[in-house]
């Protein structure tokens, strides 16, 4: 999967730019296996594994909500806060093929009180107050 | 014998005193020396737990404090570990004098904090994953209370199990002269108190603080010389880190470890675990726990960690009153996080302070009857944490 970098991502090269089915962008060690996100592109972390040869895969783009939470106040910098602030969701989700639970703001207009443990979501982008683009999750509809 | 004796204890009462660190680190040194009966020319290597946000002599603070205290030609040592800091502190303290180099330390952790959330450190930075966890919102707040939620989730806890956590450490802490918050909180304002992460409210997320804490100890030869042969001692510090894969979202990361090639692991539950095995002792051996309640919540997931009750049932034996002092289990009986807020480097050296006094039978109106055996068990970011075993 080629990496699209575009200028509107907050973290180039962090997933893919196509807004109808994004997907992050992780790695995956080429002698154990074992995916990363954010992308670990010199040194396996496996301590059974020498591993320094990786490649760039597109995670699993749905999970399962394993947990979740809101911010009702305005993060600390160096988050850029929107005026007036607008509270948001926050959600936990583990991606069954590779094993691990990936964390990310929820869209816009769906809040925690719409979350249940388990529910499906899905991968989105959405910018940020200061218009950049970061990954989000939401349930899959 | 891996055992060293805790001469003197001391701190300087939790606040937001706005005053510069080595003061308090000074007054809870002096206390400890004063506690201990060791004269300060006496101590032989001194032990700073290191504070990030107050400049180059934070960073150095085991020789910041000796300096402060007069220099005498001790030699220093200054730890970093995050939340873990005093304990890592306190473990090359106890390695100096178990070696042999040294008979007699002083372990030193003091910190003033700035108002509001902790945040990383200025400037663009992405390549820090604490920096770009805050950069898309996600707070300390937050990781607490997913875990909230996924206790509500699995074992069926409910947010007024997190408010009786409150309540309980609310009223130890109204008896610790050294706690920042001494009113007797009830679960009705617990409720009424302003979400900021759900299910987490203001009231069960802990505060960040300005305080000091400070402790003497020696070889037990050398506590036998000055006539402490009595005194407690430390069995073990577990400074642990997690083992891969590690698969539950810690502070600062956004993503866990990946699975798929071995058998999951939980951070929390290893760090007393190798406590227990270095004191050669069982959470049934255990009269008094001091745990890092950060959040109400996390004083329950560090009940089930220590083991002293079956996993999913610490809201259970919190309702049943068992963690009070006078109860069966008794869990943070000096006020804990809840009244104290964090002072991060020496809030590891808090929680010994605390277990020194109970063991001694000095704890005042929140004195655990019998206490012969305590725990420690804190946790922080990039994979430091710590449990510390005292025994009588």
């Amino acid at each position: 999967m080629p990496a699209s970098y575009g200028p509107a991502a907050l973290l180039p090269g962090w997933h893919t730019l196509d807004e109808r089915v994004p997907h992050l962008l992780g790695a995956r060690c080429k002698s154990c296996g074992t995916y990363y996100f954010p992308k670990q592109v010199s040194f396996c972390r496996n301590p059974a594994c020498n591993g320094g040869t990786f490649e760039e895969v597109a995670l699993s783009r749905s999970g399962k909500l394993w947990s979740w939470t809101n911010a009702c106040y305005a993060p600390p910098e160096p988050f850029v806060a929107a005026e007036p602030y607008e509270p948001f969701a926050i959600a936990a989700v583990e991606l069954a093929k590779e094993k691990m639970i990936v964390l990310g703001p929820v869209v816009k207009g769906v809040g925690a009180n719409r979350l249940r443990a388990g529910m499906a979501m899905e991968l989105a982008l959405e910018a940020l107050a200061d218009g950049k683009l970061t990954w989000k999750w939401k349930p899959v509809p | 014998m891996k055992d060293v004796a805790i001469l003197g204890v001391g701190m300087h009462p939790w606040g937001k005193w706005g005053r510069n660190f080595v003061e308090y680190g000074v007054t809870a040194a002096r206390a400890a020396l004063a506690d201990a009966g060791v004269a300060w020319r006496d101590i032989q290597f001194v032990s700073g737990g290191a504070t990030l946000r107050n400049g180059y002599p934070g960073y150095v603070a085991g020789a910041t404090f000796a300096q402060a205290l007069g220099w005498q030609g001790a030699q220093v040592n200054t730890s970093y570990a995050a939340c873990a800091s005093g304990s890592q502190a306190l473990a090359a303290a106890r390695s100096k004098i178990l070696s042999g180099e040294c008979e007699v330390a002083l372990v030193v952790g003091a910190d003033t904090t700035p108002k509001g959330f902790l945040k990383p450190q200025a400037g663009e930075r992405p390549d820090d994953p604490d920096w770009i966890r805050f950069r898309i919102g996600i707070t300390n707040p937050t990781y607490f209370a997913l875990y909230a939620r996924r206790r509500m989730e699995l074992y069926g806890d409910t947010p007024e199990d997190f408010a009786r956590i409150k309540v309980k450490n609310s009223e130890h802490g109204s008896a610790n002269p050294n706690a920042r918050y001494r009113k007797k909180f009830t679960a009705e304002e617990v409720a009424a108190s302003a979400m900021v992460a759900d299910p987490l409210r203001l009231m069960d997320i802990c505060a960040t603080s300005d305080g000091g804490a400070a402790i003497v100890i020696s070889s037990l030869a050398y506590a036998r010389r000055v006539g402490k042969t009595g005194a407690p001692r430390i069995a073990a510090i577990s400074t642990v880190t997690p083992s891969f894969p590690s698969v539950i979202v810690e502070m600062p990361d956004l993503a866990t470890d990946s699975a798929i090639t071995g058998k999951a692991h939980s951070f929390r539950a290893a760090l007393p675990k190798k406590a227990y095995e270095e004191a050669g002792l069982g959470p049934k051996d255990v009269d008094v726990a001091e745990v890092y309640d950060l959040s109400t919540a996390l004083e329950l997931d560090w009940i089930e960690d220590l083991q002293l009750c079956k996993r999913g049932e610490a809201a259970k034996l919190t309702r049943k009153g068992a963690t009070r002092v006078g109860g069966k289990r008794p869990v943070n009986p000096s006020g804990g996080l809840a009244c104290f807020g964090e002072a991060v480097p020496a809030q590891a050296l808090a929680q010994v302070c605390e277990l020194a006094w109970q063991l001694r039978g000095q704890a005042g109106a929140r004195q655990v009857a019998r206490a012969r055996v305590g725990i420690t068990a804190n946790q922080g970011l990039f994979g430091h944490g710590s449990s510390v075993i005292v025994k009588r």
